[in-house]
């Protein structure tokens, strides 16, 4: 297998020229945590990120920082973190849930759109993104959006691109927003609430003035520990006791809520934005499913019903991580079923490559978006070299 | 005359007037559908009024039905179409052509559903921006973007120009805050976008079509976030005798890790007019005024603005006044708000739109001046300081002649100024036809070529808003 390991924009029109020449479909790669995830390809060379690496602006006071693609997440992250700042959009790591190597790179987030607990509060990956420089297929260096936070000039294509998986492009290099970091950070827990009561209770909470930033429901056959549903809130100390106060006493009705702060809270938080509930037994499938909060308990109660399955939720209930037997469809036609009732869509985010080739990953688009989409690919990647049909047939 | 030019009217499709007409009349009620050339005048522009064209027709069905019906035949009988929300737009995002129809939205204006525990409104595109926080406003909740002809300017129009305001530092712009759209392709097919649930599948069209100026389809519903009220708000208005005090002071507030709700900056002459309009109290003998917005509970507000004056006093302020109450509050506000049409009261004036890095401040607004000075023209600053939304109003005498046209080709110098330093041409007002020649000096060919690719797939023969956006000169078929 061919590696194009480019160190410029240049050398990387240069390999995909060739790709194009050679009608042979590129894998585009950063670093390779995610490979996992999609319908399988069969690539004849792989072009990557990994020598393109570096932060190529940086401004705290202007809340704009700039990477190339192959930077790794980490480093970009210890630099924001340097200066009390950070990505608001907490994207996931995927290596614990995969079980991948490698470190997420600034083009991979990018490119599947990746968020985490926080994006209820301060949007997703893409809501953060507010410039993109790419190879597209038809190896040509394009720019789209910028470094400046408000920026209506010419179609948004920075959006088109993230969570397109590398259909339409290679991107060389991306362009935050970012956030300062929260001076204080506190958690509170709920005991012992079914799916339902535990949503109801999310949606209080979100529905009140005291700026949640996370909210999850752990159901109590997720592991040994009872039901836990929790919330989080962060800012100003100050501030930060004054919400805790009137949260908990905004919640009574649903029981008394203990407090957790530190490390504890930290690894909670980590734990849910990278599934790490999951994760194990391996040979599980694994689902992600956006739904409307409130829909969420009915749906996953529906699937319970035909399935055997472990699920937990996010962003208030409008998050579903569902693991289920992977054997024949890992569920699809089931948990499919439930999403078209319950409005939303499924991604089957881990399964064996075999599961993956017969099923639809992504959530089966409707006649005329599959047009959209189909006309989409065309315009940046006529030939379809770049990663062809990973996310849907012929695209 | 002025400067931007339309395309030529398509003789052909003027000369098939009547019967296009007719053929429109077989889709739609009699009252939906507008000929009087009088009745027709009333939507010859928008509120970049310099500029003018009656169109062919004016349509305003009632249903995403009607408005299928519409497109369909329009696109089958190669008539443009140039649809419109409420005709607000600055940038002239809504101004017709001879040979066009407009399709207007404005009579589709219902709420369809509202839900308080997934935080989400569905309503009808034609619904002002301001009836959404109205409806739920009751219950706590409010629409976030906030442009500030709110009270006027449809969810349709904010879809089609990704509208921002006044707070979108902190809740973001209309892209951000839209889950789902119902949208008429040219065709007539009818896509369903997103839903009540967070990130739609597949590429982002939601994040595509937020922006696109009408130039994609026609949005006919649209699924937003609603979101809780804070408990409160109050800002405190801060003076300094330098812009780049004034510059440096945000960029301190920034570093200490506060996001004000609202960061608002103006320049001498916006604080002269706007006090001698709405007698808010503003210092007259500084060259920079702040008001900085912070939300909360009471404790949390006084907590925040105590931080705020903290790291403001040491670049020595010559105001300062922290709003007490929601009276003075009101009052601080009342002066930046009223600003527009202050203005207007005592000359013409073009508002640019740019956007800088904030850093660039001091260093643009004095190029600023110096443009409007070589022009013989005056010049005053508003500007969204946290985010680098820059509106200079350029200041002009529309009786005599050739002013306009000076103050246009000031207008220009100054966005090409703000691409220079690293910005972009329009940071909430959209291209329209008024940036339109100056995409060439944002993006390169092949930037621009990807884009009308993109476009091309739901339009391959620019029928849809056809004059905006893309220079005339250039375009790329599908």
């Amino acid at each position: 297998m061919i590696v194009h390991t480019p160190t410029s924009e240049e050398e990387a029109c240069t390999a995909i020229a060739e790709a194009i020449v050679r009608r042979t479909p590129l894998a585009i790669v950063g670093g390779s945590t995610k490979d996992g995830i999609g319908r399988p390809v069969q690539h004849a060379a792989t072009l990557t990120s990994a020598a393109m690496t570096g932060i190529t602006l940086y401004e705290p006071a202007e809340l704009v920082v700039s990477a190339r693609a192959g930077t790794s997440l980490h480093e970009l992250q210890r630099t924001l973190a340097a200066e009390g700042q950070m990505l608001a959009f907490e994207p996931m790591e995927h290596a614990a849930l995969l079980g991948s190597d490698g470190e997420a790179t600034v083009g991979g987030i990018v490119a599947a759109n990746i968020s985490g607990p926080r994006r209820i509060a301060a949007g997703a990956c893409r809501d953060s993104l507010i410039g993109l420089r790419f190879v597209n297929g038809r190896s040509e260096v394009v720019k789209s959006g910028g470094r400046v936070m408000k920026n209506v000039t010419g179609l948004d294509l920075v959006k088109l691109l993230a969570g397109s998986w590398g259909t339409l492009g290679f991107v060389t290099e991306a362009t935050f927003k970012v956030q300062p970091c929260p001076q204080r950070m506190a958690t509170i827990i709920l005991e012992g609430l079914d799916d339902e009561r535990a949503i109801t209770a999310l949606s209080a909470a979100l529905g009140s003035p005291y700026e949640v930033t996370g909210a999850a429901h752990l159901p109590a056959n997720l592991d040994d520990s009872p039901a836990r549903t929790v919330l989080r809130l962060e800012g100003f100390s100050f501030s930060v006791d004054h919400r805790l106060a009137a949260l908990r006493s905004l919640l009574r009705p649903h029981g008394e809520a203990a407090l957790m702060e530190g490390e504890a809270a930290e690894t909670l938080w980590r734990d849910v934005r990278d599934v790490r509930f999951l994760a194990e037994p391996r040979t599980r499938a694994v689902w992600r499913i956006s739904t409307a909060p409130s829909r969420g308990p009915a749906l996953v109660a529906a699937i319970a019903r035909v399935l055997d399955a472990r699920w937990f939720f996010d962003w208030g209930g409008g998050l579903v991580w569902l693991a289920t037997d992977a054997a024949g469809d890992a569920g699809a036609a089931a948990i499919r079923a439930a999403v078209a009732t319950a409005g939303g869509h499924a991604t089957l985010v881990r399964a064996p490559v075999e599961v993956r080739a017969a099923v639809d990953v992504f959530e089966p688009q409707s006649a005329a978006v599959q047009r959209l989409t189909l006309g989409i690919k065309h315009a940046f990647d006529p030939e379809r070299i770049l990663e062809p049909g990973r996310m849907y047939a012929g695209v | 005359m002025t400067a931007i030019a339309f395309p030529a009217p398509d003789a052909g499709v003027l000369a098939r007037r009547e019967e296009i007409l007719a053929g429109l009349a077989a889709l739609l009620p009699a009252d939906a559908l507008i000929t009087d050339e009088d009745e027709r005048r009333a939507f010859e522009t928008d509120a970049l009024t310099a500029y003018r064209r009656v169109p062919l027709a004016v349509a305003l069905p009632s249903t995403t039905e009607e408005i299928a019906a519409v497109l369909k035949f329009c696109y089958e009988h190669g008539v443009r179409v140039v649809p419109r929300g409420a005709g607000t737009s600055l940038s002239g995002g809504a101004i017709p052509q001879e040979d066009a129809i407009v399709l207007g939205v404005s009579k589709m204006n219902r709420v369809l559903a509202i839900d308080y525990a997934n935080r989400t409104a569905r309503v009808e595109a034609g619904i002002t921006n301001l009836a959404i926080s109205d409806a739920v406003g009751a219950e706590g909740f409010f629409y976030a973007p906030d442009p500030s002809s709110q009270l006027a300017c449809t969810i349709a129009g904010n879809i089609a120009m990704n509208s921002g305001g006044a707070h979108c530092l902190k809740y973001g712009v209309t892209t951000n805050n839209l889950l789902g759209v119902t949208m008429v392709l040219l065709d007539g097919s009818v896509v369903e976008i997103g839903g009540e649930h967070l990130d739609a599948a597949g590429y982002d069209l939601l994040g595509l079509v937020c922006g696109s100026e009408g130039q994609l389809g026609v949005v006919t519903e649209a699924v937003v976030r609603i979101l809780p009220k804070a408990e409160g708000a109050r800002p405190v208005l801060l003076g300094f005798d330098a812009i780049e005090t004034a510059g440096a002071c945000v960029a301190a507030i920034i570093a200490a890790g506060i996001i004000p709700v609202a960061l608002e900056f103006m320049d001498r002459p916006a604080i002269k007019v706007c006090e001698a309009f709405a007698h808010a109290g503003y210092p007259l003998d500084v060259e920079a005024m702040l008001i900085i917005e912070v939300e909360g509970a009471d404790a949390e507000i006084d907590d925040m603005l105590r931080r705020i004056v903290a790291i403001a006093e040491p670049f020595g302020p010559k105001a300062l006044k922290v709003s007490q109450s929601e009276a003075e509050s009101t009052a601080i506000w009342k002066g930046r708000k009223s600003a527009f049409g202050a203005m207007g009261r005592i000359a013409d004036y073009l508002c640019m739109d740019g956007t800088i890095p904030t850093g660039q401040l001091p260093r643009v607004l004095k190029r600023i001046s110096e443009i409007c000075a070589g022009y013989g023209l005056g010049v005053a600053n508003i500007f969204h300081a946290g985010d680098g939304n820059l509106h200079p109003l350029v200041l002009y005498d529309i009786n005599k002649p050739g002013e306009l046209e000076k103050a246009e080709a000031a207008g220009a110098d100054i966005l090409k100024l703000c691409v220079e330093v690293g910005g972009c041409l329009t940071g909430e007002h959209g291209v329209g036809i008024e940036k339109r020649d100056l995409m060439r000096h944002q993006f390169d060919e092949v930037d621009l070529a990807q884009q009308m690719r993109v476009r091309g797939v739901f339009d391959p023969g620019w029928l849809l808003n056809p004059a905006k956006v893309f220079p005339l000169e250039g375009r790329v078929a599908a």
